[in-house]
């Protein structure tokens, strides 16, 4: 292959890279500032979230010229459409982020009770979304459609963890009424974590399909072939 | 319904070996795009649907070629008869040396036909069927070397066209063409494949995906891969083909 259309597929690799550490980075310090209630923590990551906005830009326009420039075919056109497609889910996994600190930041409420934290399993809802993450990027990066498939069955776990959470939330703000701005708002943070997994489902089909063309989406599972 | 089908052939220039047991069928009113790299025997396996390469000095044939049913190499056929029905048109335009009208007569002529008023109807019904009639209907005098590239190349498609051919060969028709002849060939074939069953050599690799059906990639004298475009071009079987259309070697 001509040598600068692989350094530009290189290129646009290494930009989604670096957006998925940021944006993992983004929710990894989401957990510490919900769990400690830490406002600073909150803040730094309301700031941050302008980069990730920024590197959402910076990689649909490399996208953009590098469809226009090159007019790539099979691997290389599902590379970049996956791409594409990764990078909008990814800054919406960062809008999550931001959204959970902007909780934190907003929240007058001290720190959580940790009976409740514990019996809504948040601490894990949080290391699943952050593994699943984790797992997917170096799925991309090893191009390993297995490791991605492999993935997807942790979005059950929570979507489970979050159904439960909404009675728990229901029976504490009952017993508790002083705590009904910060039950509804930590029912929004388990919204947030449980479409952070079906946007990690997403990519994790858009893995499979850059690297087997195959299509998982609306399958429930089962391949097909985009074509 | 199957139009052309080639069983095992292969092909010799003498000792080289240029076509390998290639067999496939093209079906009727469909276009097939021929795409690989230089020398890989594309364009000969082309030049086998008319005979084309039968006055190559040391070439050989084994196989069979059929149009319509028919072995075109087989004993009877008459070549004359077999170039009336598979019209060519080749890289660079080449039209006689005659006006644009005689252009187009010339086959009808050469085939015996005599109706003048035949002869004009057909003229223009071939020059309108290659989107030309408009840029000439004013000047069928004129020589048809006062035409653009583009507009000398959509003559000589009307001239394959006259003599009402059921298969089109197109050897890089647009190669030498700018972008906006090239759209307007491309737009023809289109419009043909109504008429004719075409098949099409070409190294544009997106004219190969705008225009043709089904798409065969050929490899130093072997055919790696055909199937329909759609699935060389997003999810192509083999991997040779995948380098090739991805531009990783070639």
């Amino acid at each position: 292959m001509v040598k600068f259309i692989e350094s530009e597929l290189m290129q646009l690799r290494s930009e989604v890279y670096q957006m998925w550490t940021l944006v993992y980075n983004q929710m990894d310090q989401a957990r510490q500032a919900v769990l400690g209630m830490d406002h600073d923590i909150a803040q730094q990551i309301i700031v941050r979230e302008r980069r990730v906005d920024a590197f959402e830009l910076k990689i649909d326009s490399d996208v953009e010229d590098f469809i226009a420039l090159y007019t790539p075919v099979a691997v290389d056109l599902r590379f970049v459409l996956a791409m594409l497609k990764v990078n909008n889910d990814l800054e919406r996994i960062g809008d999550y982020a931001d959204g959970i600190a902007r909780f934190v930041r907003d929240a007058e409420a001290g720190n959580l009770d940790p009976a409740l934290v514990e019996k809504l399993q948040l601490d894990t809802m949080f290391a699943v979304v952050l593994e699943m993450m984790k797992d997917l990027q170096q799925a991309l990066m090893e191009e390993d459609p297995a490791k991605a498939t492999s993935v997807m069955s942790k979005d059950d776990q929570l979507d489970r963890i979050k159904a439960a959470s909404e009675g728990i939330l229901v029976d504490y703000a009952r017993s508790n009424p002083d705590s009904i701005a910060i039950c509804m708002g930590l029912g929004g943070v388990f919204r947030k974590l449980e479409r952070t997994g079906d946007h990690l489902t997403n990519i994790a089909e858009e893995i499979v399909f850059f690297i087997d063309a195959k299509v998982l989406k609306h399958t429930s599972g089962s391949s097909g072939s985009r074509q | 319904m199957e139009k052309i089908e080639a069983k095992d052939v292969n092909f010799y220039y003498g000792d080289f070996h240029a076509l390998k047991g290639i067999s496939m069928e093209i079906p009727q009113n469909k276009v097939v795009a021929f795409i690989g790299p230089s020398g890989c025997g594309k364009s000969t396996f082309l030049r086998l649907f008319n005979r084309m390469n039968d006055l190559v000095p040391g070439s050989r044939l084994e196989g069979q070629i059929l149009i319509d049913g028919q072995d075109i190499y087989g004993p009877g056929v008459q070549v004359d008869e077999l170039r009336k029905n598979v019209g060519m048109v080749f890289q660079r335009p080449n039209p006689f040396p005659k006006s644009i009208f005689d252009n187009i007569a010339y086959g009808l002529r050469v085939n015996g036909i005599k109706d003048k008023e035949f002869i004009a109807h057909r003229v223009e019904e071939s020059l309108k069927g290659a989107a030309l009639w408009d840029e000439v209907k004013d000047k069928l005098n004129a020589s048809a070397y006062a035409l653009s590239g583009g507009q000398q190349q959509r003559l000589c498609i009307a001239r394959a066209m006259a003599v009402s051919p059921s298969v089109l060969l197109m050897d890089e028709p647009a190669s030498a063409l700018d972008p906006i002849s090239t759209a307007k060939v491309e737009e023809l074939i289109c419009e043909l494949r109504n008429e004719v069953t075409i098949v099409i050599v070409t190294h544009n690799m997106q004219q190969a995906s705008r225009v043709s059906d089904r798409t065969a990639f050929f490899y130093m004298g072997e055919m790696v891969e055909y199937d329909d475009t759609k699935v060389i071009f997003t999810n192509p079987h083999k991997e040779a083909t995948q380098n090739y259309i991805t531009g990783r070697f070639g």
